[in-house]
């Protein structure tokens, strides 16, 4: 049950996480246009790391 | 610009006369193609009938949990679909696929046929003066003299062990397909670098992503002098996962990059290039951080070994296999509303809202195909990119000396 409500926790977190990269990149491509082939990179790589954390949660979470 | 009307309809009237006949030839090609591969399949559907315990249709939301995780799982049987039969028979359409195991009576071999799709230990197989069962899609062998398999309160079999199995299953095939497939394709394309400088066919499919690997991907991460050596692995890697990701889209119910086992493979692979392949800067790096207190080296030096040997490529791992198994989870609930708001809506309406929100979930899921692809084949170029960097050891110094991080110190630290 624990686990459970700790997994929720660390997908919230993730949640907002995401939200921040997302959004501060669509603002850096706002204010820089051409730089955006590297901020979405950067965007993504950052994203797939966080999102690792969300699912290895998510994981550990239902065991 | 003045374009005399009558040249250029002409000059075009050509041209579609001469595409035409191309066409023509291609057309004729892949209809020669379709036939063939619907014989193939036709068949092998034709002798796959076979009959089993009847094991009921998909009646209520109860079934459907139990047929996701059927679907997740691997199994020893290529089973497309089941259908139940004027006779109230239950019938299913697949073929089988070898069974090889090693058991304590040697090597044995059979047809994974011969457990007539049971899954609850009730058929026993003999071969060699052994006995063998099959339990929640594992192979066990019964102990001397046991007839049937005895189960604990947690319906564990108490009088079986597990044998080492090498048998060909499902995500087995899948990946040798798609390595017949890779290898067929690949050398194809190279083939024809030999004789043209601008490959034809399917090769102008392949070439254009093979270009944006090495570009996109392993030059910027790796480094203008060392890409080449790793850009094999990487372009392997991203096709292998790709293609997997789509096939498990397709109706065939593979499922292979949702494996733990597959992908604890490939980020294996990674973990041993990095580590072959790094140098003197990055051991030091990880051992004895340069530029920091020397009391804080030893603790720099134990969260870099555990990041780069089991959290660099747990994160690989996990990240591949848990959106691979997340996406086929919700795409088969999706798939499960049309069975379980049937009373509810009608089935005209949960068949409807099934398909509108299962195309829309697959739309997303071709992307995340490719995307995981990316993200796992960039992740591999950039792990190996910091095992091979060079340091130009012109570290900046502030005032008063201090070695300051340089850029890819600071990089290296955040991942």
């Amino acid at each position: 049950m624990y686990n459970l409500i700790g997994a929720g926790l660390v997908v919230i977190g993730a949640g907002i996480g995401l939200g921040q990269i997302g959004g501060k990149a669509m603002e850096g491509i706002a204010r820089q246009p051409e730089a955006t082939g590297k901020i979405q990179t950067a965007m993504i790589i950052v994203a797939a790391l966080l999102e690792g954390l969300a699912f290895g949660a998510l994981i550990l979470g239902q065991q | 610009m003045y374009y005399s009307k009558n040249d250029y309809f002409c000059a075009n009237f050509q041209e579609h006369n001469f595409f035409d006949k191309e066409i023509m030839k291609e057309v004729s090609k892949v209809v020669k193609n379709l036939v063939l591969f619907i014989a193939i399949v036709s068949s092998l559907q034709g002798f796959a009938f076979s009959e089993g315990q009847d094991e009921g249709a998909v009646k209520g939301s109860e079934r459907v949990n139990e047929y996701i995780q059927h679907h997740i799982k691997d199994s020893h049987d290529f089973h497309l679909f089941s259908y139940t039969n004027s006779q109230g028979e239950r019938k299913h359409v697949g073929f089988p696929l070898p069974v090889i195991l090693w058991s304590s009576n040697g090597l044995v071999t059979f047809m994974s046929s011969e457990f007539h799709h049971d899954d609850n230990g009730e058929v026993i197989v003999e071969r060699n003066g052994s006995k063998f069962v099959k339990l929640h899609s594992k192979i066990y062998e019964l102990e001397e003299g046991a007839t049937t398999v005895n189960f604990d309160e947690e319906h564990h079999a108490t009088n079986a062990q597990k044998v080492l199995d090498f048998s060909i299953t499902k995500s087995v095939f899948g990946i040798l397909l798609v390595g017949l497939f890779m290898l067929l394709a690949f050398s194809s394309l190279a083939r024809q670098y030999k004789n043209k400088s601008v490959p034809t066919g399917f090769g102008r499919v392949l070439e254009p992503l093979v270009i944006y690997v090495r570009d996109e991907i392993a030059k910027p991460n790796i480094g203008e002098k060392k890409y080449r050596q790793f850009t094999g692995y990487l372009l392997t890697v991203f096709f292998f996962i790709w293609i997997l990701n789509l096939l498990g889209l397709t109706p065939f119910g593979f499922n292979v990059t949702g494996q733990v086992a597959v992908t604890a493979a490939l980020a294996i692979f990674t973990l041993i290039i990095y580590t072959v392949s790094g140098n003197k800067d990055y051991w030091m790096h990880m051992l004895w951080m340069p530029g920091v207190p020397v009391l804080i080296r030893p603790v720099l030096a134990i969260i870099e070994l555990a990041g780069a040997f089991l959290i660099k490529p747990f994160s690989l791992l996990v990240r591949l296999f848990a959106n691979i198994t997340a996406g086929h989870i919700v795409f088969m609930s999706l798939i499960a509303i049309m069975f379980v708001f049937k009373e509810t809506l009608g089935t005209a309406g949960a068949t409807g809202l099934s398909v509108f929100l299962s195309v829309l979930i697959l739309i997303i899921e071709i992307l995340v195909a490719f995307l995981q692809a990316y993200i796992f084949t960039m992740l591999s170029a950039l792990f190996i990119g910091m095992a091979v960097a060079e340091h130009d050891h012109e570290h900046h110094h502030d005032v008063e000396g201090h070695e300051m991080p340089d850029e890819e110190d600071v990089r290296a630290d955040f991942i």
